[in-house]
């Protein structure tokens, strides 16, 4: 505990902090002035005091670079004092010249050196060069077997060899031809020197770049011959010392530091008093994925959360459904568009339709109405036309199903799903032919059309689109029927997200046997979760990329 | 739905007053119409179809200048008397039995007139007239046309006349298979023995409905004053209301109407008839719809904006209105009246019970398992075809859902299982990092007895793809995934084509097929392109579910 001590000097009181700690074996005493009066902050001070007292000494930086080197650094590091490039090192380290080439790459990272690259082009013997070496040049060889004829010399020598023999000692006269080939004097002076080729050869390997006058003539020379020489490029790779890799150069390198834990040193406490080597955490490292859900999916249980939330219960049903659930008991008109084959998947084969009585009811109120109040649609309505199979043409066909089965008893009541549903649409960048549409439905004799566009406007809230407007539209099983559009700022548009409304009596009577209200709708999901994906292609959502359903962010709304 | 560019300044000059470019749109779309875009030639706005009435400058603006309250309320339109007769013979009974008729005069034509008048025809034609096979529109010169007019049927062997856009007179055979609007439209004559006609005293054809009106007596020209309109088809009532939207819309062009008799054998009818219809509006049924509290005079002023009349609770419809089948419909044109915009949004007080759907949860689970197993969810289409499911596989073709209609090619099947869409997936992905061990949940489709005669399955088909993928690591998500739920399965060994043989299992629990596991074989694997093995299980969930949850 630090404490306050007033302390006389020369007659005046000065004010003091005193603490003292523990150093390995030894006590020491700290103290801080504070002034000729007690000043107001007091406790701060005291704690600021105190904290710098305890903190853990800060290593210098050097000290921390020395402790991050990896064991093949401080191999290779100590070397450089001495020797610079990279084969050499490879050398002395015992090391594979990859592995000094990575230790290399390290250091320079760490600004403890440079690397230089150099390229030369080192001139070394070729095929017939290392033999010439041995054997001599082919002139050489011809003027041996002389004097002879040229039948002789040919199982000796080949033509090419011949060739250039005879044309180089004719040049040096030293031979002479006549009956038989002989050798001059100058041949015979030839005969007994090196010659400057061969003297060359052995040179050889050397450095194109460093050939005085002389050599350079020959390498020419012998560089038109064939196979005699040949010139590679070779590269070198020096390591220069930084001037903090010259400070450092001659400290002490710690060799005990500790690469990784393992069960082993904790079992046996080998870890303590050692330290462990400083890693660089901010390094590159190789990305690991996790397993995902398919980000659609992900927005679908955030939507259904929404719904489930407001106290909905959630629907489902097949995908393949009779026209008598898709459209006829919507009070959807036999002849109208939607039911023709451009719009709408129909399924080869004709289905069964429910119990009479519903028939009957919906078959009455097409026709004339029946006890709805209604005009009905005023034509003869088939039932051979309500038995084509379709392709769910929206998730409304859930809620016509869900009232059928609802009684009285069970109201209020609110429905919900989220389902795929099929559109006969040549795919393009802008459609599908198969989507997802939420859908949602409220019946209850006090809901009206106020609470409709509650819903819905706290759905959209709830989505994060806080910009949304309503507008009439048209359905045929809806009466009011509404549109939503949202305000989309990436794209500084408004775009038509779904529609709603309340169904028409004369969908609702047949069905539930009373005329209540009921508030529904149908959104679409797929146009509303392009901007949160950054994508403008439809299709990207179902395309099935893996490095896309790796790396896609997660739905975070 | 259909879209109309109609002419601005017109619409502009028939309203009658100015708008401002933002009133225009703001109200265009408060009328429930989809405004796509105003030029200043143009106002280019898609209709919804149960609006007919507002597929022409006259009609919207009609409305509109209802709707700003510059002339609110009923428009009336009188009929004056006339010795125009037509005869409905019998012999179209069998072919398209009905017609309506009127004349319009002293209607002043020009080019852009013209226009307007067409585009009206044409898209009442695609809309209401459902592409001219529930109605037929045709608009004639009236000087050409000597009374009575005789609509009657005969054989297409009889028929021959100059239709329009032609040079010479031509058989009605010819007319249906080289004229372009026959070409079009011949289909709606199919079958037909006798076809219908329009001739007049001195045995003109007019026309030849639903097809072609004549060049001579059938061609509206600017000089034109008078018209003669008839409209054919099956149901008088529609029939009615095609003849006053288009009446109407004359009228408003200055035109003066002309009442038609027609005789159907021993009944004559006469059109158009004008008057408006009567509905009666209970205000308290629509408050309450609503959630308002409109008075009398709230209901009657917004009712007027919607060009209705109102008198003594009863609602005064006008004859060019096609779309009021019950009180309701009157209820919506309040709210549209009163404004979206202007509805507060509430929640009601109502306390239902939220519930997730069990099987939805359950697949929750099973999910977490198989994330937790480092697998990725994939999603494909339903849509696939026979290539795919079957001769890829080295299956034979079963009997499978098929579409009777896909506008797109390659998917005209339904699936009936889903390995074949993860080989697929597979297959587009090998520029991609190993492993590549993905899992689906979806539904496949079998014949079977049901109501549609379809059986729909969730499935959850996983497949796990790298240079070590085999049978044992396949098994062991299958046992984790069985173990985790607490369930003891049997594996037995099959022979199926997909997967090679002596590595192919199905899995039963309790003696029922739950599912099928093996290592793919490379001659499938082939097929698909594929140079990295795999190994494949897919399982009933729909079974499994039940199996958990026992009814």
């Amino acid at each position: 505990m630090a404490y306050v001590k007033k302390v006389n000097i020369k007659g005046q009181d000065y004010w003091y902090l005193f603490h003292t700690i523990r150093q390995s074996n030894k006590f020491l005493k700290k103290s801080r002035y504070l002034g000729k009066e007690l000043p107001k902050n007091l406790e701060e001070i005291k704690q600021e005091f105190l904290n710098e007292l305890h903190a853990p000494k800060e290593k210098s930086e050097k000290e921390k670079l020395i402790e991050s080197l990896t064991p093949s650094e401080r191999k290779v590091f100590p070397i450089l004092k001495e020797e610079n490039e990279l084969s050499k090192i490879a050398e002395i380290s015992r090391l594979q010249q990859i592995e000094v080439l990575r230790a290399l790459g390290w250091l320079e990272a760490k600004n403890l050196i440079k690397i230089n690259k150099e390229e030369k082009e080192i001139i070394n013997l070729d095929k017939n060069g290392l033999i010439y070496l041995k054997k001599g040049f082919p002139e050489k060889q011809f003027l041996k077997l002389l004097p002879n004829n040229l039948e002789n010399l040919r199982k000796h020598l080949n033509q090419d060899e011949i060739n250039v023999s005879i044309g180089k000692l004719k040049r040096l006269n030293a031979i002479n031809f006549k009956k038989e080939i002989t050798v001059t004097d100058e041949g015979n002076k030839l005969l007994r020197e090196k010659s400057k080729e061969e003297l060359f050869l052995k040179k050889l390997p050397l450095e194109l770049l460093k050939l005085n006058k002389e050599d350079k003539l020959i390498y020419n020379e012998l560089g038109s011959r064939k196979e005699i020489i040949k010139t590679d490029v070779k590269k070198t790779i020096y390591a220069g010392l930084t001037d903090l890799g010259k400070e450092l150069i001659n400290h002490k390198l710690k060799t005990n530091l500790i690469e990784s834990l393992n069960q082993e040193m904790l079992l046996k406490k080998s870890w303590k008093n050692k330290t462990f080597r400083r890693f660089n955490i901010q390094s590159e490292i190789p990305r690991i994925y996790p397993g995902r859900r398919h980000f659609v999916n992900e927005a679908i249980n955030y939507i259904r959360k929404i719904w489930l939330e407001l106290g909905f219960k959630e629907m489902t049903g097949n995908l393949v459904q009779t026209s008598f659930w898709n459209f006829d008991a919507l009070f959807v008109p036999q002849d109208h568009p939607a039911r023709e084959m451009q719009d709408t998947f129909f399924i080869n084969g004709k289905g069964k339709l429910p119990n009479s009585e519903i028939v009957k009811r919906v078959k009455a109120v097409h026709e004339n109405g029946w006890t709805t109040g209604s005009s009905g649609w005023n034509y003869k309505w088939s039932e051979e036309e309500a038995k084509k199979l379709v392709l769910r043409t929206h998730t409304t066909v859930l809620s016509a199903r869900t009232i059928a089965a609802l009684r009285k008893e069970e109201l209020p009541a609110k429905f919900f799903s989220v389902g795929k549903i099929f559109r006969n649409e040549a795919i393009d960048w802008a459609h599908l032919f198969e989507l997802h549409q939420i859908e949602g439905i409220i019946i209850d004799e006090s809901v009206n059309f106020k609470n409709l566009l509650g819903y819905l406007r706290e759905y959209y809230n709830k989505l994060g689109i806080d910009k949304v407007k309503f507008r009439p539209s048209y359905y045929p099983y809806t009466e009011m029927s509404v549109d939503c559009i949202a305000y989309i700022p990436e794209r500084n548009k408004w775009i038509e997200l779904g529609g709603a409304g309340m169904f028409r009596p004369e969908v609702v009577k047949p069905l539930l046997g009373i005329n209540v209200p009921v508030l529904a709708f149908g959104q679409g999901l797929e146009r509303g979760i392009l901007e949160y994906y950054k994508i403008t292609d439809i299709r990207e959502l179902y395309k099935n990329d893996l490095k896309q359903l790796r790396e896609m962010r997660l739905w975070m709304k | 739905m259909p879209t109309v560019n109609l002419n601005r300044k017109e619409v502009e000059n028939l309203i009658g007053k100015k708008l401002s470019l933002e009133e225009l749109k703001e109200k265009i779309t408060s009328l429930g119409t989809d405004l796509d875009e105003i030029t200043d030639e143009e106002i280019i706005v898609e209709i919804f179809p149960n609006r007919p009435d507002l597929l022409s400058e006259a009609g919207l603006a009609r409305s509109l200048a209802q709707l700003i309250e510059h002339k609110l309320g009923l428009k009336r339109y009188k009929t004056e008397k006339s010795d125009y007769k037509i005869i409905i013979e019998d012999s179209v009974k069998q072919v398209r039995p009905y017609t309506v008729c009127a004349v319009v005069k002293n209607l002043n034509l020009n080019e852009a007139r013209i226009k307007e008048i067409i585009q009206l025809q044409e898209k009442l034609h695609i809309t209401y007239g459902r592409n001219r096979k529930k109605v037929a529109i045709g608009i004639y010169p009236l000087e050409k046309i000597k009374f009575p007019i005789r609509f009657l049927a005969k054989s297409p062997n009889e028929i021959k006349f100059q239709p329009l856009d032609s040079n010479n007179e031509i058989s009605a055979n010819e007319i249906l298979e080289k004229h372009s609007t026959g070409k079009e439209y011949g289909h709606l004559l199919k079958d037909a023995k006798v076809y219908p006609l329009f001739i007049d005293a001195n045995n003109n054809i007019l026309s030849m409905p639903p097809i072609i009106n004549s060049e001579k007596v059938g061609r509206v020209a600017e000089k034109t004053k008078d018209v003669f309109v008839e409209c054919s088809g099956f149901d008088l009532k529609v029939l009615k209301k095609c003849l006053n939207i288009i009446v109407c819309a004359l009228a408003d062009l200055n035109g003066i109407i002309y009442e038609n008799e027609l005789t159907y054998g021993n009944k004559k009818e006469i059109t158009p008839n004008l008057e408006p219809e009567e509905m009666r509006i209970n205000i308290n049924y629509a408050n309450k719809i609503l959630g308002l509290d409109l008075k009398e005079n709230d209901v009657k002023k917004l009712l007027e904006k919607m060009g209705y009349g109102y008198k003594d609770k009863k609602v005064l419809i006008p004859a060019y209105r096609a779309d009021i089948l019950h009180e309701i419909d009157l209820v919506e044109d309040i709210a549209i009246a009163y404004g979206y915009d202007k509805f507060t949004e509430t929640i009601p007080n109502i306390a239902t019970i939220a519930k997730e759907d069990k099987y939805y949860e359950f697949k929750e689970k099973i999910i977490d398992i198989l994330i937790g197993l480092n697998l990725i969810e994939v999603r494909n289409y339903n849509l696939t075809n026979k290539n795919n499911l079957y001769n890829k596989m080295n299956l034979n073709e079963q009997e499978t859902v098929s579409l009777a209609n896909s506008l797109s090619q390659g998917y005209d099947a339904l699936r009936s299982w889903i390995i074949p869409n993860l080989l697929e997936i597979l297959s587009k992905n090998k520029h991609n990092e190993y492993p590549q061990n993905i899992f689906e949940i979806g539904n496949i489709f079998k014949k079977g007895n049901s109501e549609t005669g379809v059986i729909e399955q969730e499935r959850l088909a996983i497949a796990v793809c790298h240079n070590k993928a085999d049978f044992t690591q396949i098994k062991q998500i299958l046992d984790s995934l069985f173990s985790s739920l607490d369930l003891k399965y049997d594996i037995k060994e099959i022979e199926h084509n997909s997967f090679i043989s002596g590595r192919a299992g199905r899995v039963s629990l309790n003696g029922k097929n739950i599912a099928y596991i093996g290592e793919i074989h490379p001659s499938v694997l082939e097929n698909w392109n594929l140079e990295v093995p795999v190994s494949a299980l897919e399982l009933n969930l729909t079974d499994l579910f039940g199996i958990i949850y026992p009814k």
